[in-house]
């Protein structure tokens, strides 16, 4: 009797303990999930949801015009932002990590500095390099200075040149994240399997490869994963830059901001459009699963140990 | 890894290699630096100077600017908005996150693994893509335009990483010290608040800046619910001006200053903290 009595109130505390956070957690973040897979399959008319639709939204975005031309140039910046963030921004930090791991001098310095954008606000960093990237801006001012005047370009105003500016503004701001993260993981690597690869006369290089590369495995998927994430979240970067149209003429038009005027209504879409904007943003939520779920499936010995 | 494994220049060629690498950091700093300190100078200068001369000194520290904005512009509102807005969203992450993480690190039940790997999936989503069912939601409630929209969703936002860290820190503690307690009287709440929670103090310390910074920055959720300028943050009130005086450098760089500055303050007196904070996340 005295034990069933104890059993429920454990039972009690558990529920007490787990509750505040469980219903915010259920409200705010998993039921929109389900209402966004369930407004995806409705017609709309402005925010009143009509006849059941099916997949209609879905083929819209994915085969009927305007929706299909926005969408896939949109998914296609969005899969340079991977690349290019990916190749320049993880390479450059798997170095930077490696580098001040090496305790090159002045790596204390290094390593608090290199961290020091990714706390500011990625809108007040993108209206600062907004600036810069003028053509009267400092940056064309410093190429005339140094005498690479016929360098100067309309950096965020030509088609050709504005996603790539707006990346490299975003991996200077970002790029010390998986410095950080890889000089805490190289930092983490048994001092014992350098040492024997060291008596065994292995070259730096071959260190770095064989030994370094391949233990700090994990940290390399997780930011792999992260800049997945990070590559389909783009927004801020492009409505402070380049505008919520991705200007010039949609050349920098992510889905971020596809959705958000998709939903909200802008020059482009004019009106609100509930249900296509509720199939873009299924569509972001199975993208960031895929990713997701590929981490959890590599990762998935490190996950059960926790 | 030991100190010793440093780079040393053992050959002419490797010590050419390692001053080539010790350049290239200078190079990194100051494209890191130089950017911030133009637009501190700027902020003290006039946008003609701003524009015929963009690398020269301000000809006097006249803080003319910082005036305007902080008190015509309204910037010492989006300010004090953003303070508060972060402690309160912060206050509520740590403790249902504590507590929750108490809940499914200290307790034996069938529904365990189901309740973390709920908390745990929260991670992973990105909630800017429920925008439309969280604003049909907050309006149905009668939060647009309110403070407690964005609250709620900060919380929210905070919670899974939180609990995810703090229930690996609370694993960790042995259960002698809650048997210990168990037997001096103490409630399961008092072992929670006495016992587990000293214990865990400094994970606290590495939560609260892991989620402070994402919440003190972000911009798209006040874009969605906030239209007053009572209730405007930083980032929205930054935007709002960017809008306005496009062509009044001099005033957009004061602004630009009002939004970094604090953080770069911050950040110098606590740099080890903060990124202790913002790589717990990712490696643990």
């Amino acid at each position: 009797m005295h034990s069933i009595d104890r059993r429920t109130s454990e039972k009690l505390w558990i529920v007490f303990f787990i509750f505040p956070a469980f219903f915010v957690v259920s409200v705010i973040i998993l039921l929109p999930l389900f209402m966004s897979l369930y407004n995806s399959l409705f017609n709309w008319n402005q925010l009143i949801r009509g006849q059941f639709a099916g997949l209609e939204n879905f083929r819209r975005v994915f085969f009927t015009e305007p929706y299909r031309t926005r969408f896939f140039n949109a998914l296609r910046n969005n899969v340079i932002w991977l690349l290019m963030t990916m190749l320049i921004q993880n390479t450059l930090g798997l170095f930077i990590g490696y580098l001040l791991s090496r305790r090159i001098w002045g790596s204390e310095f290094y390593k608090r500095i290199i961290f020091i954008p990714v706390l500011f606000s990625i809108v007040a960093v993108g209206f600062l390099w907004g600036l810069y990237l003028k053509p009267n801006g400092l940056v064309n001012s410093f190429l005339k200075l140094v005498g690479l005047g016929q360098y100067a370009r309309a950096w965020l105003g030509d088609e050709k040149l504005a996603t790539t500016s707006i990346i490299l503004v975003n991996i200077w701001r970002w790029v010390g994240f998986p410095s950080l993260v890889f000089l805490a993981a190289i930092d983490n690597v048994p001092v014992d399997c350098i040492e024997a690869a060291m008596l065994d006369g292995a070259r730096d290089s071959t260190i770095f490869f064989k030994v370094i590369l391949p233990l700090i495995v994990p940290s390399i998927l997780i930011i792999a994963v992260l800049t997945i994430i990070g590559s389909l979240n783009v927004f801020e970067q492009i409505y402070t830059m380049a505008g919520l149209d991705g200007a010039p003429n949609f050349s920098t038009d992510t889905i971020g901001t596809l959705f958000y005027r998709t939903a909200f209504g802008s020059i482009d879409s004019g009106n609100p459009e509930i249900g296509i904007g509720s199939a873009i943003g299924v569509i972001i939520y199975l993208l960031t699963l895929g990713a997701s779920l590929l981490s959890i499936i590599t990762m998935g010995r490190k996950e059960i140990e926790l | 890894m030991s100190a010793d494994y440093r780079l040393k220049a053992t050959s002419p060629a490797r010590a050419f290699f390692i001053a080539l690498i010790q350049f290239l950091f200078v190079v990194y700093a100051v494209i890191i630096f130089y950017p911030l300190f133009n637009m501190i100078v700027s902020s003290f200068k006039t946008t003609r100077e701003i524009l015929r001369f963009p690398f020269s000194l301000p000809g006097k520290l006249d803080f003319g600017n910082y005036r305007t904005l902080w008190i015509d512009k309204g910037f010492s509102r989006f300010f004090f908005n953003s303070i508060w807005i972060t402690l309160v969203s912060m206050i509520f992450v740590l403790f249902f996150g504590s507590m929750a993480a108490y809940g499914v690190s200290r307790y034996q039940y069938r529904l365990r693994t189901f309740v973390y790997l709920l908390f745990l999936s929260g991670i992973m989503l990105p909630l800017k893509a429920a925008i439309i069912p969280l604003f049909l939601l907050m309006k149905n409630l009668g939060f647009i335009d309110k403070p407690v929209s964005i609250i709620l969703i900060y919380i929210a936002m905070g919670l899974p990483s939180t609990i995810f860290i703090l229930s690996g820190f609370m694993k960790t503690i042995p259960k002698d010290l809650e048997y210990a307690a168990r037997i001096d009287g103490c409630s399961d709440w008092m072992i929670y608040r006495r016992v587990i929670m000293p214990v865990v103090a400094p994970a606290i310390a590495l939560v609260s800046i892991y989620n402070a910074v994402p919440i003190w920055n972000d911009f798209f959720f006040p874009l969605v619910f906030i239209q007053n300028p009572k209730w405007k943050t930083l980032p929205l009130g930054l935007t709002t001006f960017f809008g306005q005086h496009s062509t009044d450098w001099s005033l957009l760089f004061t602004a630009l200053t009002i939004a970094i500055l604090p953080v770069l303050i911050l950040y110098i007196f606590m740099a080890k903290y903060f990124i202790k904070g913002m790589t717990t996340g990712a490696v643990k």
